[in-house]
């Protein structure tokens, strides 16, 4: 029975051969196109996600890739007159299928933005907030979480005196670490990440990247940014969007060093436009 | 407007850099081979002189090309040519070595005469240094073919070399009063022999430039 689950779940996992070594993939996008209206922002997305390593979308600004981004927890949907064609499985269910639970895809693909936004409470109840709507009372298993959540996200050490007070008390850094321990507090799998440091300064920034560089051990990791030297730092996997489309994807250090096409060669080494 | 047209500057700058060493390099090769065939040893003089001028110029492009990747942070092509810059000037210096080592031989056999012609040493001078330039050729106009003929021409070099090794242990065989001077002229073959190798890395460097590939090719 056992080993039957074992089949399953890993069935359930993409799982394609490369060099010898088995490549799960978290998620698989196929066929993806997007509309605004009229206006089509994603032309023909085919992409493949791994599981636990960190994949880095850079290109200029109105590529697609924050759109992009926002497909894979469906935020796009808030947007009125978004149509989106194509498939996007995570593990292989497609979350534009008709019987997905929105909420409960966004607890397992969380997202992080551009300026960190903590509520106006305390660092405690920021981080307790989402295990307390998805029911948790019990207030040592909060207890539990808050920290876990807090040192998961390199911030326990420097908050663990002050969890009772105000979080917009925080340095941007410090606000942002605990947006993602927040998101960590409710145990995703995935965690979309919308340029997450440019609103930060060098250090605070240095600091979210090493924050990432250890999460991408226990979740699948999709970023976008606007700094290629950061894509370059903490990615395993490279996508360079332009006009909708996606050009190139594949290993950052090969994409940094020797990308394939002229057009990603043009933006990352700034002869672009 | 175009972007980064002070860096392209740079580097067409750099370019010129190490064009401009690699002359002085070539020089100093044609030279030290002169001075041994026509047993100069004032131009052999010059050669080992000459050599601090090569040491500057490397210091000097290695600089820019760190200064540059420092407040540049180049990606790509970019990267892959301020790469290509160091490795081409390093094979260059240790060429520049060789030659001063070539006309120390000069200096030593300067009274001497010499046991033989100097057929294989100068064949295999005439070929490494058209290697050297046309690695060089190959690096101005970035062509990775050209490069890769560069790093195949090593062979001949090689064959030469094991020729005229064989050629000069036979004259030591035949009269051991020859073993000091044929034993410096094995040196030289060496070194030449060496220094094609370095047009080889020059050639490696340029497919490495155009093409992203690391490979060994000779």
């Amino acid at each position: 029975m056992r080993l039957n689950i074992f089949l399953t779940f890993n069935l359930s996992l993409l799982i394609s051969q490369t060099g010898g070594n088995a490549v799960a993939y978290k998620i698989t996008v196929r066929d993806l196109n997007l509309f605004y209206r009229d206006l089509q922002a994603l032309t023909n997305i085919n992409l493949d996600i791994e599981e636990k390593k960190v994949t880095a979308l850079i290109g200029p600004s109105g590529c697609g890739k924050s759109t992009f981004l926002r497909t894979l927890n469906r935020m796009n949907d808030l947007i009125e007159g978004v149509r989106v064609e194509g498939q996007v499985l995570l593990d292989g269910q497609d979350l534009y299928g008709p019987e997905v639970d929105v909420v409960a895809l966004r607890k397992r693909v969380g997202m992080v933005f551009q300026r960190p936004n903590p509520f106006p409470m305390t660092v405690y109840d920021n981080v307790a907030y989402g295990p307390r709507i998805h029911g948790q009372k019990d207030r040592r298993v909060l207890d539990e979480i808050v920290e876990n959540s807090l040192k998961s996200a390199a911030l326990w050490g420097e908050v663990k005196d002050r969890l009772h007070k105000t979080a917009l008390g925080l340095s941007g850094g410090q606000q942002q670490r605990l947006c993602i321990a927040r998101l960590l507090a409710v145990e995703p799998e995935v965690l979309l990440m919308d340029e997450p440091t440019s609103a930060l300064d060098p250090i605070s920034t240095l600091k979210v990247e090493e924050l990432i560089r250890d999460l991408k051990n226990n979740y699948t990791i999709v970023i976008v940014t606007h700094n290629m030297q950061q894509a370059a730092r903490v990615s395993d996997s490279t996508a360079f969007f332009l006009n909708g489309e996606l050009i190139e994807f594949g290993n950052t250090e090969l994409i940094f060093t020797s990308p394939r096409d002229k057009r990603t060669e043009d933006y990352i080494t700034g002869r672009f436009g | 407007m175009a972007t980064r047209q002070s860096f392209d500057k740079a580097l067409a700058e750099l370019q010129q850099d190490v064009l401009r060493m690699a002359s002085v390099v070539e020089k100093s090769t044609y030279n030290a081979v002169k001075s041994l065939a026509t047993q100069d040893p004032i131009l052999a003089g010059e050669v080992i002189e000459g050599d601090d001028i090569v040491d500057e110029q490397r210091h000097q492009i290695e600089d820019k090309i760190i200064k540059i990747i420092a407040t540049q942070q180049p990606m790509a092509k970019d990267l892959r040519i301020l790469i290509t810059g160091i490795r081409i000037v390093m094979s260059l210096e240790r060429m520049a070595d060789h030659s001063v080592d070539i006309a120390r031989v000069t200096m030593c056999l300067a009274d001497q005469k010499l046991i033989k012609p100097l057929v294989g040493i100068t064949a295999m001078a005439k070929l490494a240094q058209q290697m050297v330039k046309d690695g060089l050729d190959a690096y101005v106009h970035n062509d990775p073919e050209k490069a890769r003929e560069v790093c195949e021409a090593d062979d001949e070099v090689d064959h030469i070399y094991h020729q005229t090794f064989k050629h000069l242990v036979a004259h030591m065989k035949r009269d051991p009063e020859t073993i000091g001077q044929a034993t410096y002229l094995l040196f030289v073959a060496r070194f030449l022999e060496r220094i094609a190798d370095h047009a080889t890395n020059i050639g490696e460097a340029v497919v490495y430039q155009a093409t992203g590939e690391l490979k060994e090719l000779n």
